[in-house]
């Protein structure tokens, strides 16, 4: 019996920093079950959309609501049914990966009794099992992600937002964060919604994408339907990507639109601290 | 690869704590974190341990032996003891809004900011983080002075009175950081605001002489200074010198309380 309440819904959200509007109008609705991807360049907004979602940043009542509970009314409900992994490499170097989701498990109130088991599930099931006791700061990027994947689900959400969460990393890593992504939603039935700027991942893993750009979606649906919309259009027999999909709704690349200094900066920070 | 493992329990959200129960089990968390850290990597220790036993072996004996320090009849050394503590502490507690940038620069806070802890509860978290650390501080100075031939209590009851102010000491001074923190963003200007406050804060109290031998305007800024209420109650408990414990413990939780109120509220601006 599962009910049909959206697992996200965004209505006219909009979020500025100072002069720039980094999200401008976003409308968005993630059905509940799906990996939904948000895709789009640096600077597109996705990350600040994220984080209007997760509570951290004010957003007015009405605009955000997660599972129907609203993001400005009821904070505490909506981070109850949240797992979070933030752009940033998050887990704490200084503790081991079972300590850093033991932290987890204690702020998401599992009982004592349930916590070593359900730490030891997790660590399991991102595959960090037999490097559970070793240090963070020894691990390797792709492993930092999937300590960080151990992380938002020790508490079982119903929602895993997951913001670039192979930015950076080698392909093989890439790869294997993704295939761990998709084994927990396969045996959860959670909802996922990912943020990236790599086209092939989104035209691979996602069920739905929406493509983002300038704080906006500019188009929207499965990537089949995206790129056969734009076959439909063109007429000239040619099979185009999601990458001329975005092209055509945004009038320039994935790689060459947005890119301000900081947000270069930042994903390079990201990608170095990966290294 | 995955799904060698079970994880039947992953499919059932755990039943969240309500009301009152919620702070303490923060409060905890946040300690553990803390002390594991503290177990992986001990060299902030050791380091610390150094200034504290400098100040005692060198400033404490000299002035012990010079007796230019009207301490009412008892030992120097003796005097400064209690002050010293609530000095390294202090020392502790101010740079740990530095930890909590970090924290927020490497996203550690900010997936703690989308947990179903109220702000209040994670600064009262860290609050008391930070305490842990002032505490193993404590107990190092402690030794030390001992060592030195200072003669302090050991009463269970007087130590678990130090335990408490030391831990509400470290609460304000650490919040006052995570204040700061708030208002000025960066861990430079953290750092420099940090270094500029705390030797006006230590030398404006009675840790290292009376306040009767100070001039009129820093006797003031004295009486404004949560340490010297600290300094008064660790010599009142270590020492049983005469001083005023009710108003020493009533201004310390004040001053916590109104330290987590202004902490709370400006913890949000890191986040953004
Ligand atoms: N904390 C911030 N302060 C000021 N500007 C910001 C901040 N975070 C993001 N921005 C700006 O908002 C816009 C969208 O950024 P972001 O949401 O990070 O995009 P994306 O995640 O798609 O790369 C960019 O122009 C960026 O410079
Ligand atoms: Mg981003």
């Amino acid at each position: 019996m599962r009910d049909d309440t959206p697992a996200v819904s965004c209505t006219g959200l909009s979020y500025s920093f100072g002069q720039t509007k980094a999200v401008d109008g976003l409308d968005l609705t993630v059905v509940s079950g799906e990996v939904f991807g948000l895709l789009g360049p640096n600077g597109a907004g996705k990350t600040t959309a994220i984080r209007c979602v997760t509570t951290l940043l004010p957003v007015p009542s009405g605009m955000v609501k997660v599972f129907g509970y609203d993001a400005a009314t009821e904070q505490m409900a909506v981070r109850r049914l949240l797992g979070y992994v933030p752009q940033q490499l998050s887990a704490d170097g200084g503790l081991t990966g079972r300590e850093n989701v033991s932290l987890f498990a204690r702020v998401f109130d599992v009982s004592r009794r349930e916590r070593a088991a359900r730490v030891g599930q997790a660590l399991e099931v991102v595959g960090l099992a037999d490097a559970a006791d070793r240090l963070a700061a020894t691990y390797s990027g792709g492993m930092v992600r999937r300590l960080e994947l151990a992380q938002a689900l020790v508490s079982s959400p119903r929602l895993l937002m997951l913001d670039e969460p192979t930015i950076g990393l080698d392909p093989i890593a890439r790869t294997s964060v993704w295939e761990h992504i998709l084994a927990v939603r396969a045996a959860t039935g959670m909802t996922v919604l990912v943020t990236t700027h790599y086209m092939d991942e989104a035209d691979q893993y996602c069920d739905r994408i929406a493509l983002m750009h300038h704080g906006r979606v500019r188009a929207l649906g499965t990537p089949e339907q995206l790129t056969d919309d734009l076959r439909a259009r063109l007429g000239d027999g040619s099979s185009p990507t999601l990458e001329d999909v975005f092209r055509d709704v945004a009038g320039s690349g994935l790689n060459e639109g947005g890119g301000e200094f900081r947000d270069v900066r930042r994903t390079r920070n990201t990608a170095s601290r990966v290294g | 690869m995955t799904g060698a493992g079970d994880f039947d329990l992953l499919l059932v959200p755990p039943r969240p704590r309500t009301g009152w129960r919620v702070l303490p089990a923060r409060v905890t968390a946040m300690c553990v974190v803390e002390l594991q850290k503290l177990r992986h990597d001990r060299t902030e220790l050791y380091t610390r341990a150094v200034q504290p036993a400098l100040w005692l072996l060198i400033f404490g004996e000299t002035f012990t032996r010079i007796k230019v320090i009207p301490t009412g009849g008892i030992p120097y050394l003796d005097y400064l003891a209690p002050g010293i503590i609530a000095q390294s502490t202090m020392f502790i507690a101010i740079f740990y809004g530095i930890q909590i940038i970090w924290e927020r620069d490497s996203g550690v806070l900010t997936k703690l900011l989308v947990t179903p802890t109220p702000r209040v509860a994670l600064v009262t978290g860290k609050a008391f983080a930070a305490g842990v650390k002032a505490m193993i501080q404590a107990v190092v100075v402690v030794l030390i002075a001992a060592l030195l031939g200072v003669s302090m209590t050991w009463n269970p009851l007087r130590l678990a009175g130090v335990i408490v102010v030391v831990l509400l000491g470290s609460a304000f001074f650490s919040c006052l950081s995570v204040t700061i923190a708030g208002i000025v963003l960066t861990r430079d200007r953290l750092m420099g605001i940090g270094q500029a406050i705390t030797m006006p804060l230590f030398f404006a109290s009675n840790a290292l002489y009376p306040t009767t031998a100070m001039p009129d305007w820093l006797r003031y800024i004295s009486v404004i200074n949560p340490l010297s209420y600290e300094v008064d109650a660790l010599r009142g408990l270590l020492l049983g010198i005469p001083s005023d414990l009710p108003l020493d413990f009533v201004v310390l939780f004040a001053a916590a309380a109104i330290g987590i109120t202004a902490a709370s509220g400006l913890l949000g601006r890191l986040a953004r």
